[in-house]
């Protein structure tokens, strides 16, 4: 299952476990990357929390957890390449797994058509 | 993050605003008027761009001034002028420019400039943000000796890299004989303008005062070339960071001296005590003296040890547990060219050496960063 959120990120559900992203309409806003800061595993965030941090040449950004949970893994390879993130953000761009606390979350995030719309 | 249509109406717009749209600029607010902070390239592809083959930067936002002495002689408005900035103007030679800064009566700087000399008059290059500032100031000092023309019917173009000579001296051979900071009369495509062998890039380049009419029309023949690209203010602004170069507003302002600020090779020796027309400016008390003594806070380079970026703003500590900032970074960004985070800043005196460690919080964490020579990529003036 694919989700969105408003602050363009994207969210895949596999059972209990979420993996987040920025998207393609992201990565495209934020230019080049340069600097990608993860959180580290076995950290918990409430949803909305700010969770990565993002740099072009020209600003950092924050990516927030876009729905509660613990961190079981965090992408390295984004950290040694951060231009992944522009080049597959929907793939091996990919930022971070979620343990999610609270499945209800889920159904206040975005489907495809929802985020597509808001894109406009 | 604002909407450039939005945004729009209340800015202004240079000539080239049409073309910038065209090329796909992502538009934003700068110093009122509306501006291309990048084009499709992205920022950092533009600023690698500069450094191997040539950009071309609409800066038509910044001031254009015309000094010209009632008297005709132009060396009346050079020894006017020396009563603003701390340099030797009445030395400087015809076809020359050299940099400066306007001083006020505390030594704290007004505003940072260009002037060239031009036979009959001087041509000063002002910062978009301080135009209305800088054109009051010099009316209210200068009147009795010049008048004070801004001129707002022309453009001003920057084409900077390493292929601009070539590209330049392809519309018009005899440029390619100018040094850095040489400034003269050229005609281009047909426009009569005032090229100067400088710019703010740390690259060789030149800067081209076009009129505004022309200025659409020069720009469009420039990029026939395949060496040359639009690069907007974004990596404008990482260029220039690794450059060493001061922004007004960011790295120097009225609560800085220009000895503070790491200027003094602006001072020439003719200003200074003993020299023959030493003083004499705004703040001379204040400014001669730091530059006998030294001042207690000096503006330095900063190589964080980390892949992180510093930027502007963040808090300096001269150990990792210090609760008493030291203080501030005023310039940081990644550096495309020096491939890591390059940044600048105002320590004390003593925490100013070289190689000297300090600390910088960043979201938190205690960053180290190294006090460090600038410029961090070698400039690659055409000096000979």
């Amino acid at each position: 299952m694919l989700k969105f959120t408003q602050e363009h990120e994207w969210v895949r559900i596999e059972g209990d476990v979420a993996t987040v992203g920025i998207t393609q309409h992201a990565q495209e806003r934020l230019g080049d990357l340069v600097f990608v800061e993860l959180p580290e595993v076995g950290k918990s965030f409430e949803k909305g929390a700010p969770a990565a941090v993002v740099e072009s040449v020209k600003a950092a950004s924050e990516v927030y957890a876009p729905i509660g949970g613990e961190v079981i893994e965090a992408n390295p390879a984004i950290v040694a390449d951060p231009s992944l993130v522009n080049s597959d953000p929907m793939g091996a761009g990919w930022f971070f797994k979620l343990k999610l606390a609270n499945l209800s979350e889920v159904n206040a995030l975005m489907d495809e058509a929802a985020y597509q719309a808001l894109l406009g | 993050m604002a909407h450039p249509a939005a945004a729009a109406p209340a800015l202004k717009r240079t000539p080239l605003y049409a073309l910038h749209l065209e090329f796909g600029a992502r538009m934003a607010p700068f110093a009122g008027y509306d501006m291309p902070i990048h084009y499709a390239l992205g920022v950092l592809k533009e600023h690698l761009h500069t450094r191997v083959a040539a950009g071309l930067f609409d800066v038509s936002h910044m001031g254009q001034i015309a000094l010209r002495p009632r008297s005709g002689r132009v060396a009346d408005a050079a020894q006017a002028l020396e009563r603003l900035v701390p340099v030797d103007v009445l030395g400087l030679k015809p076809a020359r420019q050299r940099y400066a800064v306007f001083t006020d009566g505390n030594g704290g700087i007004i505003d940072d400039l260009m002037i060239g000399q031009c036979g009959d008059h001087l041509a000063l290059i002002v910062n978009a943000g301080r135009k209305d500032v800088d054109e009051r100031h010099l009316r209210d000092a200068l009147s009795d000796v010049c008048t004070v023309d801004a001129l707002a019917d022309r453009a001003l173009l920057a084409l900077q890299g390493p292929a601009a000579e070539a590209v330049l001296a392809r519309l018009s051979p005899s440029s390619a004989s100018m040094r850095f900071m040489d400034i003269r009369p050229v005609l281009i495509a047909g426009a009569n303008c005032l090229v100067s062998r400088s710019g703010y890039t740390g690259e060789d380049g030149f800067e081209i005062s076009v009129p505004a009419r022309d200025a659409e029309k020069l720009a469009r023949t420039l990029l026939q070339d395949a060496a040359v690209t639009l690069i907007g203010l974004g990596a404008r602004d990482s260029l220039r960071t690794e450059a060493g170069l001061c922004l007004y507003g960011s790295d120097i302002d009225e609560s800085t001296t220009p000895v503070e600020a790491a200027l003094e090779w602006a001072i020439q020796k003719v200003r200074r005590r003993g020299g023959a027309r030493a003083g004499n400016f705004l703040g001379a008390g204040l400014v001669l003296e730091q530059l006998e003594r030294g001042a207690s806070r000096r503006r330095v380079g900063l190589k964080p040890r980390e892949r992180t970026p510093v930027r502007t703003g963040v808090l300096l500590y001269a150990d990792a547990s210090a609760s008493q900032s030291v203080g501030t970074v005023t310039s940081g960004t990644f550096g495309p060219s020096a491939a890591g985070p390059v940044a600048m800043g105002y320590v004390p005196n003593t925490l100013s050496a070289p190689k000297t460690l300090l600390f910088a919080d960043v979201r938190g964490n205690r960053l180290q960063v190294e006090v460090t020579e600038l410029p961090f990529v070698p400039h690659r003036y055409k000096r000979i």
